[in-house]
């Protein structure tokens, strides 16, 4: 490498130089791949807002519709379901549903709704994406006597109550998502948009 | 005729390292004279990616790749392509089986200290090998697109939306949509496809380093460094015998126990009563509704019972993630935790042993647990149990060095 009249600074610095150049070059390849798995156009546009008739919807039933390939419930609280929500309060995380992410501020309030007797949520738990089990039952046998009708998580054990808030102690760390939504008319709920109004 | 042969050969050998590659690593590669049975599972190994391989291809003849029609493919295959059933059954058996074979190698390198100076890049290699396969069967199982498929992708794929800050970008990134759609599939199969070549040059090189350290032994001692000189050759280790005959012909008969295993359990019980194949996985992915009970596949379902272990801590659940991915990279770490003098379990003291079988207890109790639905019970046996796994690496290298151990002979032992 010590050859006469070869100048070394001078290669070191091309060297490095072709090097660096190469190197953000090769970055840049990569940038058509990476962006590639990102979700495509229309993937992005299917996101429209869906329709949910609730007429049919008897009192204690639960209605699954697909969202953005994701199921949201629409569940018909009765009266009983709605007063035992309150006696939920302190065995949750976040009873307030102060976490404002998880729902629009048309919906904080103590039954996360628009009408209390129509709640509706994601249906996808916010552990790891499993869509917990409706169990409208108070004080089955393997949920315990204090169970006020919720929701179960077969995954990984994460409970909710009719609320879709969350109870302490499970692995889901908020309360279920309730996404944008507005009445159109008495008994049909359009999912996905509020048109800025509550 | 023979000086014909000899010539063709050396006009290749001229071109092609040929016969050199042959004796190299096998005629005059010379392993230690003690191998028992432990030592079939490399083989073993690398015969089922080859059965992996080639199923996985004639599979993929068939197979459609699309939300709509995966399915169904699957089903066509089982039903209307001739001869389908068997190369299906072959493919999932296989994985199953690949797991198998892996746990019983790693199991035999803790039992030989193979991780041990100086095979201590041939175990990280091992390591790497071991996360490729991983990713290939989590990916090969979504595509049968069944309930536990579909479920089963969805929640480990969230695990990457748990990492803080980045980790919703990066799960729709992995996903290549906002839940587990055709894009995901098709992007799974694109990497399921690929991946079992890239295994394929791992164990390449895998072999590469096991060659160039030589094969370990149940001693544990090092045939390089004793005395040179056997029947083959005055220079080659005085306890090593050649690969060619003497192992292959050994390592055949492993073989044909293993495809005896193998089809047994192939034609007589695929489904391995739901832990090879599960149930949920025989209807089709229904993204509105999680069937009543998940779990992985067996072989990962260690690594999820600790996922399910670890309570979400700051409200998120990224503790979880970091206990179940570290479960699996502390393995890389292992060859610098053991600081017994000696290598194999033969020489180690009682300590280690009991370490060691604590370990693989834990290893198959949180197995179990993973597939058991999430009580109270179950999450209290995975915290203990997830300690336990953790405490066999954590305090090895206080256990290790204090362990009273056996003099180690000079030569390899019967």
């Amino acid at each position: 490498m010590s050859a006469e009249g070869v100048n070394n600074m001078r290669r070191r610095v091309l060297v490095a130089a072709t090097s660096v150049i190469g190197a953000i070059g090769a970055g840049y390849a990569l940038v058509p791949f990476v962006a590639s798995m990102n979700p495509s156009a229309r993937a992005r546009a299917a996101g429209a807002p869906v329709e949910a008739d609730v007429s049919k919807l008897e009192p204690g039933a639960l209605l699954r519709v697909k969202w953005r390939g994701k199921p949201v419930w629409v569940v018909h609280r009765t009266p009983e379901m709605i007063t035992a929500l309150a006696t939920n309060d302190p065995k949750l995380v976040d009873p307030q549903s102060a976490v404002e992410s998880q729902q629009p501020a048309y919906c904080q309030n103590p039954t996360r709704s628009i009408k209390p007797e129509y709640l509706v949520a994601i249906g996808i738990c916010t552990h790891l994406g499993c869509s917990p089990t409706y169990r409208p039952e108070f004080g089955p046998d393997d949920l315990g006597a204090d169970w006020k009708g919720g929701f179960h998580c077969p995954c990984h054990g994460s409970r909710f109550d009719l609320a879709a808030r969350v109870f302490k102690n499970v692995p889901a760390p908020t309360n279920l998502v309730i996404p944008k939504h507005t009445y159109l008319n008495a008994t049909t709920i359009l999912i996905g948009e509020d048109r800025g109004a509550a | 005729m023979s000086a014909e042969k000899t010539e063709n050969l050396s006009w290749i050998d001229k071109r092609f390292p040929l016969t050199e590659t042959w004796k190299g690593h096998l005629a005059e590669y010379y392993a230690p004279k003690n191998l028992n049975f432990w030592s079939f599972f490399g083989s073993l190994a690398i015969l089922t990616l080859l059965i992996q391989i080639v199923t996985g291809i004639w599979l993929a003849m068939n197979y459609k790749p699309d939300a709509a029609l995966a399915f169904a493919s699957v089903e066509y295959i089982m039903r209307d392509v001739d001869w389908g059933w068997l190369i299906r059954y072959m493919h999932s058996t296989g994985a199953s089986m690949f797991f198998i074979v892996i746990y019983l190698h790693m199991f035999r390198a803790l039992l030989w200290g193979s991780y041990r100076k100086p095979r201590e890049l041939l175990w990280i290699i091992g390591v790497i090998i071991y996360l490729a396969m991983m990713a290939t069967a989590f990916f090969g199982y979504l595509l049968p697109w069944g309930q536990m498929s579909y479920w089963g992708a969805q929640v480990i794929v969230n695990l990457f939306a748990a990492v803080p800050v980045v980790g919703d970008d990066l799960s729709v990134w992995v996903r290549g949509d906002y839940v587990i759609s055709d894009a995901t599939l098709n992007r799974f199969f694109a990497f399921h496809f690929l991946l079992p070549f890239i295994l394929a040059a791992l164990v390449f090189i895998h072999i590469v380093a096991l060659h160039h350290v030589g094969s370990n032994n149940p001693d544990g001692i090092e045939i390089k460094d004793g005395p040179k000189g056997n029947r083959w050759s005055p220079k080659a280790p005085a306890d090593g015998i050649p690969f060619h005959p003497y192992y292959t012909v050994k390592d055949f008969m492993g073989v044909v126990v293993f495809l005896a295993l193998f089809s047994l359990i192939m034609f007589y019980a695929p489904t391995m009563g739901g832990i090879f194949l599960e149930a949920p996985n025989f209807q089709p992915a229904n993204p509105m509704l999680t069937p009543p009970h998940i779990a992985p596949v067996w072989y990962f379902t260690p690594y999820y019972a600790m996922l399910r272990a670890v309570p979400p801590m700051w409200g998120s659940q990224f503790p979880g993630v970091v206990v179940m991915f570290g479960a699996i990279l502390i393995f890389f770490v292992l060859p610098w935790l053991d600081r017994s003098p000696v290598k194999s379990i033969r020489y180690k003291g009682p300590v280690f042993k009991v370490a060691l079988a604590i370990f693989a207890v834990s290893f198959v109790v949180l197995a179990w647990l993973g597939m058991q639905p999430a009580s109270d019970l179950s999450t209290l046996l995975s915290q203990i149990f997830t300690v336990l796994y953790f405490a066999f690496f954590l305090l090895m290298p206080i256990y290790s060095s204090l362990d009273k151990t056996k003099p180690v002979p000079e030569r390899v032992t019967a």
